[in-house]
């Protein structure tokens, strides 16, 4: 072989060996040290008041409650936004472009400013209005302080651009026949997007919805101010309640617990815990795309 | 006249889907709204900053405090009287996010090279995703990741005088942003026409000729928009330097001290600081100027890509 | 007249699938041979292996041998890239890479490591002057070359190809995106190049090969059916096949 194409194949193929190797070493110290610290006890019982024993229960609750809502909340809008730039809006409109322009910007708006943003808005403009409205009496704030509610809305906000973009993907790839089908049989617009598109884009829209969910249950950031809790040892029932969250207990335990090395066993559970959730949600996403994919290719 | 205007009327859509598309119209406009309202709701708690008498808090320039005998740049928002320097903590910033990038652009784009260009496309189809799949991994975890194990490995390795530093946040990060600068560049490497590679071995040309002369400048808009991805996830990214970087707010250049970046500095004292206060007021105008810089970068990545891709084929045309 | 090019008994599998089944057949130097068939007939598979392009697709796999001046192209010791500067070739679609016109000509020159400006410039003229396209484009060398028409990229694949004087040019379809004007334009290069290379050319047009070749073949489900002297095999073919495919009866 000639020593040029050597050299390229040498240096990219380690480069290629190093990523896969720290990948593979660090995911796999992880994930041994943390099955072996993970016991049924930690995923049902609710930790102890210096954390370092006990469970992650309401930990994991208070992740899928704010995932949930996030859904709730944030899915329709991503989906009905992409719906009408992939079927409605001009090619070259200016509310289009604009939208697209907002959906980049929106996806490159760090963690931490969304943050600042449910602060600013959630907790302290809409929480506060609405106490100043509805709760005039009470001693302390209802809305207007930092819950369940507000942190799964940031979040919802924080996750629309991924909705958008896979879902409007998934939209455009239906082939236009099917579309054309449609029409020629009389159905209207409105038919047609619910009854051909939106069930033949499903695969592709599942995918942005768990993609979305994934990012959603790991962030941190978002969720500092706006309702996470340190240490909150029920489950929430009520949206405006503070709630443990997994991937901020992670942050406590290993930077803030009162004794690091008695809590390492949690730490390593926790961190599994989160660890196999998003995997898992993002191997469902992958598995799915290449679903969506050769579904429409064949 | 009247003959002229009933059928018209009669194949107008109806009023349902006239609705339909109003409504799904004002849902599409909830992204510029949200865009709009972070803009809003960050400014409007830090700008009174600039008109609240809050005369001397020297941000960016130097400033000679109280029992200092020459002026610095110091951020010790507690201290007294309270210092707001920022220059620290976008020295810490680019330092952090400048490691990053030098660690993880030459990994990922090589990566990137051989998974486009030397494998076998079967090998190709589950590699990608394994990669793919460690972008998905929380911050959260590699911060821990980076706590318990690359700390350690790069004091016994190095010999740094504290655990955290900037080197440790910095390895970190670049696992976050190494499999998006893969996978972006990835895509536009394996976009690259067949056709084109064809010509260029064809012409005698080895592999590696075809590579950098042929594919990798087709594929540089590409590539370059990956880096800008890259760079704007690095420098908005929270957990991992917060927990990573000691988060000591010194100006010292070296990769093995410790830093504070803008991002932590927000999510570490925005806690503990009371509504309104200055100290409050300098962190969201901290986040808005993250806000900017991702803004900025965003617009400027895409003139340059937009450019470049122009250069290479002009008869591109301007709006896609 | 000698044999540029000779095959021997060439198959080629796609993985186990047979594309071309046992083809023997000379191609002469300096002469325009033409390859016929119906779509599928393994005449481009053909026309890769001859400058051993076919290995760049994973699973092909290649038996009997390919003479160039009487060498194997597929020993063991043949550096593949020496093949291809020999054997050059033309693309169905023209494919000039996103460059000027200038680097697009002397890209071979300078992956081959000529780095003297003046050799470059002498070379790049006359490539371009061979195809016919020095005049349309002396002015704007430097300008890209997907601002010319479909036709001048054509032609400049072409320049592309003979500047790095290869001995032989493989043409596949290289008409075929074209519109009529353009075609003739690149069938009287062909014409024109024949005095100095060996070519061969697929193409799906029966008037083509009749205008322009010397020799034809007629391929039909990956076997060679007939090979004649192309006026020969269009005005009395010999195989009961070959006389239906020119008669129109599949293809």
């Amino acid at each position: 072989m000639n020593i040029g194409d050597r050299g390229l194949r040498l240096l990219s193929g380690l480069a290629l060996f190093v990523v896969l190797a720290a990948i593979l070493a660090i995911f796999g110290l992880v994930v041994v040290e943390g099955a072996g610290a993970l016991s049924w006890r930690m995923l049902v019982e609710a930790p102890s008041s210096d954390l370092a024993t006990g469970g992650v229960m309401p930990a994991i609750y208070g992740t899928a409650a704010c995932t949930l809502l996030m859904t709730v909340a944030g899915v329709p809008v991503g989906v009905a936004t992409a719906v009408y730039l992939a079927e409605y809006a001009p090619r070259r409109s200016r509310f289009a472009t604009a939208v697209r322009a907002a959906v980049r910007i929106l996806a490159g708006v760090p963690s931490i400013v969304f943050g600042l943003f449910g602060l600013g808005f959630f907790v302290l403009f809409v929480g506060k209005s609405i106490d100043g409205l509805f709760y005039r009496d009470a001693a302390s704030p209802v809305f207007g302080r930092p819950a369940l509610l507000w942190s799964s809305l940031t979040l919802a906000v924080l996750t629309l651009p991924v909705v958008i973009v896979t879902t409007e993907e998934a939209i455009r790839r239906v082939p236009r026949e099917l579309r054309e089908a449609s029409y020629a049989l009389g159905a209207t617009q409105l038919t047609t997007i619910g009854r051909v598109v939106l069930p033949h884009a499903r695969a592709g829209i599942l995918t942005g919805v768990v993609l979305a969910v994934s990012r959603g249950a790991g962030e941190v950031a978002p969720i500092l101010f706006t309702g996470v809790a340190n240490y909150l040892p029920r489950i929430p029932t009520d949206v405006r309640d503070g709630f443990m969250h997994l991937g901020y207990h992670v942050y406590v335990l290993a930077t803030q617990a009162p004794d690091v090395d008695r809590a390492r066993a949690m730490v390593f559970g926790t961190v599994l815990v989160l660890l196999v959730l998003t995997f898992v949600l993002d191997a469902a996403a992958l598995l799915l795309r290449a679903r969506a994919h050769r579904g429409t290719r064949s | 006249m009247s003959t002229s205007r009933k059928p018209r009327r009669r194949f107008r859509r109806s009023l349902g889907e006239r609705i339909a598309e109003r409504a799904l119209a004002l849902v599409a406009a909830s992204a510029i709204g949200a865009i709009t309202l972070i803009l809003v709701f960050v400014v409007r708690e830090a700008l009174p900053l600039f008109w609240d008498g809050h005369e001397g808090l020297a941000l960016a320039a130097p400033h000679r405090y109280p029992n200092y005998d020459h002026p610095v740049y110091v951020w010790q928002p507690v201290g007294y009287p309270p210092k707001y320097g920022v220059v620290p903590l976008f020295v810490g910033t680019l330092k952090i996010t400048g490691l990053a990038m030098a660690i993880s652009t030459p990994l990922s784009l090589l990566a990137a090279i051989y998974v486009a260009e030397l494998m076998r496309p079967r090998r190709r189809a589950w590699i990608k995703p394994i990669i793919e799949l460690v972008a998905g991994v929380p911050s959260v975890v590699l911060g821990f990741i980076a706590l318990t194990y690359i700390a350690g490995a790069t004091q016994d390795l190095l010999g740094c005088t504290y655990r955290l530093n900037a080197l440790v946040a910095a390895i970190a990060l670049s696992l976050a942003v190494l499999p998006v600068i893969f996978t972006v560049a990835e895509d536009a490497l394996h976009g690259v026409p067949l056709a084109l590679r064809e010509a260029s071995l064809a012409l005698g040309a080895r592999r590696y000729q075809t590579v950098t002369r042929v594919v990798l400048p087709a594929a540089l808009p590409g590539i370059l928009a990956a880096l800008v991805l890259g760079f704007g996830r690095a420098i908005g990214e929270t957990m991992i330097v917060l927990m990573a970087s000691g988060n000591a707010a010194v100006l010292d250049p070296s990769p093995t001290s410790s830093a504070r970046t803008l991002t932590a500095t927000i999510a570490a004292e925005l806690g503990e600081s009371p509504r309104g206060s200055e100290h409050w007021r300098v962190l969201f105008l901290l986040g808005m100027i993250l806000l900017l810089i991702t803004w900025a970068l965003d617009a400027v990545g895409r003139i340059v890509v937009r450019r470049l891709a122009r250069r290479l084929d002009p008869s591109t045309d301007e709006g896609a | 007249m000698t044999a540029k090019i000779e095959t021997r008994d060439l198959s080629t599998y796609y993985r186990e699938k047979a594309a071309l089944k046992g083809v023997t057949l000379s191609i002469p130097e300096r002469r325009v041979t033409a390859l016929i068939g119906p779509s599928g007939c393994g005449k481009s598979t053909f026309l890769r292996t001859l400058n051993r392009m076919h290995e760049l697709s994973e699973g092909v796999r290649v038996t009997g041998q390919v003479y160039l001046d009487g060498e194997d192209i597929f020993a063991p010791h043949v550096d593949p890239v020496e093949v291809r500067r020999k054997v050059g070739m033309v693309f169905q679609r023209s494919n000039p890479f996103p460059k000027s016109i200038f680097e697009n000509v002397a890209y071979g020159l300078r992956v081959a490591g000529e780095r003297d400006r003046a050799v470059l410039e002498r070379c790049v003229r006359e490539s371009l002057e061979a195809a016919a396209l020095w005049d349309e484009v002396k002015d704007r060398l430097h300008e890209s070359a997907l601002e010319l028409s479909g036709g001048q990229q054509q032609r400049l694949c072409v320049a592309r190809a003979v500047a790095v004087r290869p001995e032989v040019l493989l043409m596949d379809e290289p008409a075929s995106a074209l519109d009529p004007i353009a075609t003739a334009r690149i069938e009287e290069l062909i014409v024109t190049l024949k005095e100095k290379y060996t070519i061969v050319l697929v193409t799906h047009s029966m008037q083509e090969a009749r205008r322009i070749s010397d020799q034809a073949a007629f391929l039909y489900l990956g076997e060679m059916i007939e090979v004649a002297p192309t006026l020969e095999l269009f005005e009395s073919p010999r195989e009961p096949r070959t006389q239906e495919y020119l008669r129109g009866r599949f293809g």
